[in-house]
């Protein structure tokens, strides 16, 4: 059984904590919490009843029979997360975190969003449980993604636009690092995908790990058999990592992280981290990273907001070099055909993000024999994609 | 002995750090500044390496930080930087930097660099102790000083095992925050310097908000020296003939001499 990571943080060699001395107590306040919870029934019990009754779950695993065929054959079941409530898988980090902050007493939540999903769940989790929100979200996003922006501001929260670097995921986790050193005691910091220092690794592929939970026991109801193949597009990696996790001893499943690809690898306007990039410590964690030869970290460049991201959790940076996962990469113009293939053929509108993993099984599943299967994590849904996609056909809709 | 030690030996002389950052706004009033800054008063000082994601640093630095980068200003830029100033000036300088441009250049190759390059210290404020064992080694090895940070949140616990691996100096931060020129001292400085005080004899130096020659003339009635960042980086943009940085510093030497 994989019991990862160790008692410093590490993943292998990926991991650690590298915070500023501000934070420690804070960090050791929420280890300490986090380990007293772990074992805590009642704390679960509270945990899943949310999800089942505020979120939605378990969401359902979809056989998509037209999609299946378009390929040739192979089984493909889609993850349905996005019928969550909120619209992705964030929504169970959120509550997972929400719940955390009130045991340690915090009522002030922090959280960075990218494509506005994260921003949005905890928004909610955060008006449901009565505590103030305020969310850093890049200037780009904010015009990328202004459905999400309203969505959040009607859940009370507060959004706070970020004008540095590129005005992008990584800058909005800056700037809510920022707050949280300057108002540590008082404020939770909700990060909202498996990056960042540890413990937040560790706790949010625990509260995701329900995703892969649930498809474990979906799968064999509807196949009687485990899946051969496992595939989730990967930004900072929580999807990813809660899909995989309940399978990670399950060695005959292939985990197949996509990572965004952009305007193609070669031209460096992407986000592929694990593909392309080389470890560093980011975000208070050593895992791989993109940077320059200097050691400073590189704009990235993705049609999805919420990959558009320089860094990745080091428990994906771990499978990679362990050889148990491996990570692809795919190009905007592929992830868009993907998702208006899966809107025509499926009557489903993904959120751009999770039709970079759609795109990878198009290429994949044709190359399979019929009788493999394959689950598709379906992040989110794509309500909040439609300016990026009028765009991109031009304006002719 | 590594001359930060040096400067702590004259316990009758209080201690003035003045931070700035290389390349900003330009390589030459970097070149420029330090001869001034040491001429005027300060008994050492920080070079900052720029890095993309300074996430403990205010708007002055971060500002500072993105326009060196947009300058050209690389880690060897600094290096260079540094060895022509530590031909000129007899202080010692340090960097203070992010971990990732040190970990990518390589931990030996960096402190080799570093102390051919008259670097005598490293501040680093993402890198705790616990995760400073195999820089610290290659530190050793070059006679350089890993200058680790305590702050008000830190516990009694805490402040033994940063104390037990500070080299040089510890870094107090002054506030609960990130960098940036403040108008008041927090009113917890002093319960927060003399708490640290009952853990170590090391010296302490107070830094993070600190911009005028009476609140250094204040913290250095409970600490061994004060350091001044934002304030010179921003006096810096102002005037570029660095006359006022040099009268600033020479204010706060003043005030730091009658005040003692
Ligand atoms: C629908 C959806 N999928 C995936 C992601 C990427 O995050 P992660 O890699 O943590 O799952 C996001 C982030 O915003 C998202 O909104």
């Amino acid at each position: 059984m994989n019991t990862l990571p160790d008692e410093r943080g590490y993943f292998g060699r990926y991991g650690g904590e590298y915070i500023p001395e501000v934070l420690v107590p804070a960090f050791d306040e929420l280890k300490r919490t986090y380990d007293s919870i772990k074992n805590d029934r009642s704390f679960w019990a509270e945990f899943k009843g949310l999800c089942r009754d505020y979120a939605g779950r378990p969401t359902p695993l979809y056989y998509a029979e037209k999609l299946s065929q378009h390929c040739g054959g192979t089984r493909i079941f889609l993850k349905r997360e996005d019928l969550t409530h909120t619209g992705a898988h964030k929504i169970n980090n959120a509550l997972g975190q929400g719940l955390l902050a009130r045991k340690i007493g915090k009522n002030r939540i922090i959280a960075e969003t990218g494509a506005g999903q994260h921003g949005v769940a905890t928004a909610a989790v955060c008006a449901m449980l009565g505590m103030e929100c305020v969310i850093y979200m890049g200037e780009e996003d904010i015009r990328r993604q202004a459905p999400n922006v309203l969505r959040m501001k009607l859940m009370n929260a507060e959004v706070r636009p970020v004008t540095s670097g590129s005005k992008t995921l990584k800058d909005a986790i800056n700037e809510a690092f920022r707050d949280w050193i300057s108002n540590i005691t008082t404020t939770h910091y909700l990060i909202g995908s498996a990056v960042g220092p540890n413990p937040y690794p560790m706790m949010v592929r625990d509260f995701q790990s329900i995703i892969g939970s649930e498809v474990k026991q979906q799968i064999i109801e509807k196949t009687g058999r485990l899946p051969d193949y496992i595939i989730a597009c990967t930004g900072g990696g929580s999807n990813a990592i809660g899909i995989f996790y309940p399978f990670l001893d399950d060695k005959d499943v292939k985990l197949i992280g996509v990572e965004a690809a952009g305007r193609g690898v070669e031209t460096g306007k992407h986000a592929a981290t694990l593909f392309a990039g080389t470890p560093g410590v980011f975000h208070g964690a050593k895992s791989y990273l993109l940077q320059d030869s200097d050691g400073q970290i590189m704009e990235t460049h993705s049609i999805s907001a919420g990959l558009d991201y320089p860094g990745v959790g080091p428990e994906h940076s771990y499978l990679k070099d362990s050889g148990r996962a491996s990570y692809v990469a795919e190009t905007d113009k592929d992830v868009l055909a993907a998702f208006h293939l899966l809107c025509s053929i499926e009557g489903i509108i993904p959120a751009l993000e999770s039709a970079h993993a759609i795109s990878y099984a198009l290429k994949l599943a044709p190359k399979l024999a019929k009788d493999k299967t394959i689950v598709i994590n379906l992040s989110g849904r794509g309500d909040k994609d439609m300016g990026i996609i009028s765009e991109a056909l031009g304006g002719n809709l | 002995m590594n001359s930060i030690d040096a400067i702590f030996t004259d316990k009758g002389r209080k201690t003035l750090i003045a931070y700035i950052t290389v390349g900003y706004p330009s390589i030459e009033s970097t070149l420029k500044a330090a001869p001034i800054l040491a001429e005027a008063g300060c008994d050492l000082i920080e070079l900052g390496i720029p890095f993309s994601d300074p996430l403990a640093d205010g708007a002055t630095i971060q500002n500072a930080s993105f326009h060196a980068l947009q300058n050209g200003v690389t880690v060897k830029t600094c290096l260079e930087t540094a060895q022509k100033l530590s031909k000129q000036v007899k202080i010692p300088l340090v960097f203070m930097t992010y971990l990732n441009p040190i970990m990518h250049y390589g931990f030996d190759a960096f402190c080799k660099a570093c102390s051919e390059s008259g670097i005598s210290g490293l501040i680093i404020p993402d890198l705790p102790p616990e995760e400073g064992i195999e820089l610290e080694e290659a530190a050793h090895r070059y006679n350089i000083h890993i200058i680790y940070l305590l702050a008000p949140t830190s516990t009694e616990q805490r402040i033994v095992t940063v104390a037990s691996h500070a080299g040089g100096f510890i870094y107090l931060v002054s506030v609960t925050g990130v960098t940036g020129a403040r108008k008041d001292l927090p009113p917890d400085l002093k319960s927060f310097v003399s708490r640290v005080r009952k853990a170590t004899d090391k010296p302490l130096c107070v830094g993070f908000g600190i911009s005028t020659p009476e609140q250094a003339a204040e913290v250095l009635q409970i600490a061994d020296g004060v350091i001044i960042g934002s304030k010179i980086v921003r006096l810096m943009e102002e005037d570029g003939s660095l006359s006022k940085v040099g009268t600033f510093i020479r204010d706060v030497r003043g005030v730091m001499n009658t005040s003692k």
